[in-house]
């Protein structure tokens, strides 16, 4: 039984269950979800979790309402997230960009499951990669993190809602159903450091609440604090009131895309295995890079020196990290559960350097090792 | 060191439960590293059902599992689905009461009738933690005290006894029909 307070020690949870307890381990108070399969499970113990500790549950009408009901929060001070599948993901995508218009910090759970439309409910795919990244319209900068266990969903929700308190942009956990649903040994900390959010520094009448600081992220009031709060998806100026001119929405858009883009080195995390020597590297994320370790294991045997680089932030893409990898190896392999998704962002930072081919399977199951090792056959064959 | 668990059967005879307890012993009281996993259909009883557990020394690399070094199963549709897929040299443990079997001669055969037990323990519902200590006399990747100490926790305080003594039954029933044979 989970103690009344935030969670420590040692578990024997889901990936889903550890979602949960990361959100509230990092300070998550506020949670609006519609249930779907395979996200339950975290809709299912924060409606339990979340009143021990003072904490707010909401089963929405919808996602659409999900969505909304978490940015009002994050307004009202409240570290709030959401959690999903592909049908409900979709329905959030246009508040997903009213949340990068307004800059607002929160934490947006997609469980990945079989799609387009309902496609597979309870089986696993990693079909939604593309729509994290340009799923809403218009041209806008978002963070996109990809747990590949239930200890790593737990840590990455905990950085998941620092990044969104110091970008203040929506971050994007993209997992799927094999890492939501299965059970692992998860530890938890004594110690979890709440992310502050970034307050005003001024008082209410000299605020500006878009006002950036040099770093380009303005400084956040909220409702009810005395200070001028104004929220519009329109353009905007420093104060928050619409501006129509093509002059104020390139400064804006090109604001809030280049906040995150200055400083890759806070928000790209990715981990090599077996690459100091590997003529071939496995790319893979999620899921499918725990099974590219399996044929990374049979190319070794085999006598091919192949390694794994895998992408824990899949947006922004690691162009720099993956062209200097390409510089390094003979060719590469991508192992994903779609048909060629983040591969096309591979081959855009390899930039014809070596060849790069995919190991794709529209989803319903999870690769083999087999299958890993023979596209790393293949490809050790072309570049021969 | 990689060891591959199966426990299938139908809805509602705890097939899941057990496999998550399995995992749990292995993870909490015998400092292993376990990943469970679950497959089952969308009714809440009767479909198909199975609870798979891979125990390993170091972190699972692929989650799933490749050929199980022990199989449980509680029925008909469990046994035709699974019984051939059992490592030889394993140990295959089936209910006879629900399972109409062959004598696989490679692997190491034990018949528990566990429901029967739990039965004759007063409560159906506890077959599965018969079926545990069984597993507890045959195999020794998860230890016994591992076992039981995760059946107890698992299960609701006001049952523990009834489930301590399911654990301790299906253990005696395979210590004196099949000897220690660890």
């Amino acid at each position: 039984m989970p103690a009344k307070t935030i969670l420590t020690g040692v578990h024997f949870m889901n990936g889903d269950e550890a979602i949960a307890e990361g959100a509230i381990a990092a300070g998550c108070r506020f949670f609006a979800a519609y249930p779907i399969t395979p996200q339950s499970e975290i809709a299912e113990r924060l409606a339990w979790r979340l009143p021990q500790i003072g904490g707010m549950f909401i089963q929405m009408e919808d996602e659409i309402a999900a969505i909304a009901a978490v940015l009002g929060a994050s307004w009202g001070g409240m570290k709030a997230m959401t959690a999903t599948s592909g049908p409900g993901f979709s329905l959030m995508m246009e508040n997903l960009g009213l949340a990068v218009m307004t800059e607002t910090p929160c934490v947006i759970v997609d469980v990945q499951r079989g799609a387009p439309s309902t496609g597979l409910p309870t089986l696993v795919a990693q079909g939604d990669m593309m729509q994290a990244r340009w799923g809403s319209h218009g041209h806008y900068e978002i963070i996109a993190l990809c747990p590949a266990s239930p200890q790593e969903a737990f840590d990455l929700t905990v950085k998941a809602f620092a990044l969104a308190e110091r970008f203040r942009v929506p971050v994007l956990l993209m997992t799927d159903e094999v890492v939501g649903h299965m059970y692992e040994r998860v530890e938890i900390p004594p110690e979890v450091p709440v992310a502050p959010r970034r307050r005003p520094r001024v008082p209410p009448e000299e605020f500006l609440p878009f006002q950036p600081d040099p770093d380009l992220v303005p400084p956040m009031a909220c409702a009810g604090e005395g200070y001028r709060v104004h929220v519009t998806g329109l353009t905007h100026d420093e104060r928050g009131y619409p501006d129509m001119t093509p002059e104020a929405h390139d400064r804006l858009v090109r604001r809030l895309v280049d906040k995150i883009r200055l400083f890759p080195e806070e928000y790209t995390f990715y981990e090599e295995v077996q690459l100091a020597d590997a003529e071939i590297a496995v790319v893979s994320y999620g899921i499918s890079a725990r099974v590219s370790l399996g044929g990374i294991e049979l190319a070794r045997k085999a006598g091919i020196k192949a390694g794994l680089f895998r992408l824990i932030t899949a947006w922004p893409f690691p162009d720099e990290a993956i062209h200097k990898l390409a510089q390094r190896v003979k060719g590469i392999v991508v192992v994903e559960l779609n048909l060629g998704q983040m591969s096309r962002e591979v081959e855009r930072a390899v930039r014809g350097l070596v060849p790069v081919h995919g190991v794709f399977h529209a989803g319903g199951r999870i690769h083999t090792p087999e299958e890993v090792f023979q596209g790393i056959e293949e490809v050790y064959r072309r570049c021969r | 060191m990689r060891a591959e668990l199966r426990i299938a059967g139908f809805g509602g005879q705890g097939v899941i439960s057990a496999g998550r307890i399995a995992g749990q012993a292995a993870v909490l009281y015998d400092g292993k590293q376990a990943t469970f996993t679950q497959s089952y259909g969308p009714e809440a009883r009767g479909g198909a059902c199975a609870a798979e557990v891979v125990i390993s020394d170091v972190p699972v690399a692929y989650p799933l599992l490749t050929i199980p070094d022990v199989a449980i199963l509680m029925s008909q549709e469990a046994y035709a689905k699974y019984a051939q897929e059992v490592k030889p040299g394993g140990i295959l443990i089936v209910d006879p009461d629900l399972v109409d079997h062959d004598d696989r001669q490679d692997v190491r055969l034990l018949r528990v009738p566990a429901t029967r037990i739990a039965e004759s323990l007063g409560r159906r519902i506890v077959a599965n933690v018969v079926m545990l200590g069984a597993l507890a006399a045959a195999w020794s990747v998860v230890s016994k005290e591992a076992l039981l100490k995760a059946v107890l926790a698992a299960v609701p305080p006001h049952t523990r006894e009834l489930n301590q003594q399911a654990f301790e039954a299906g253990y005696q029933y395979v210590k004196e029909r099949y000897g220690a044979g660890n």
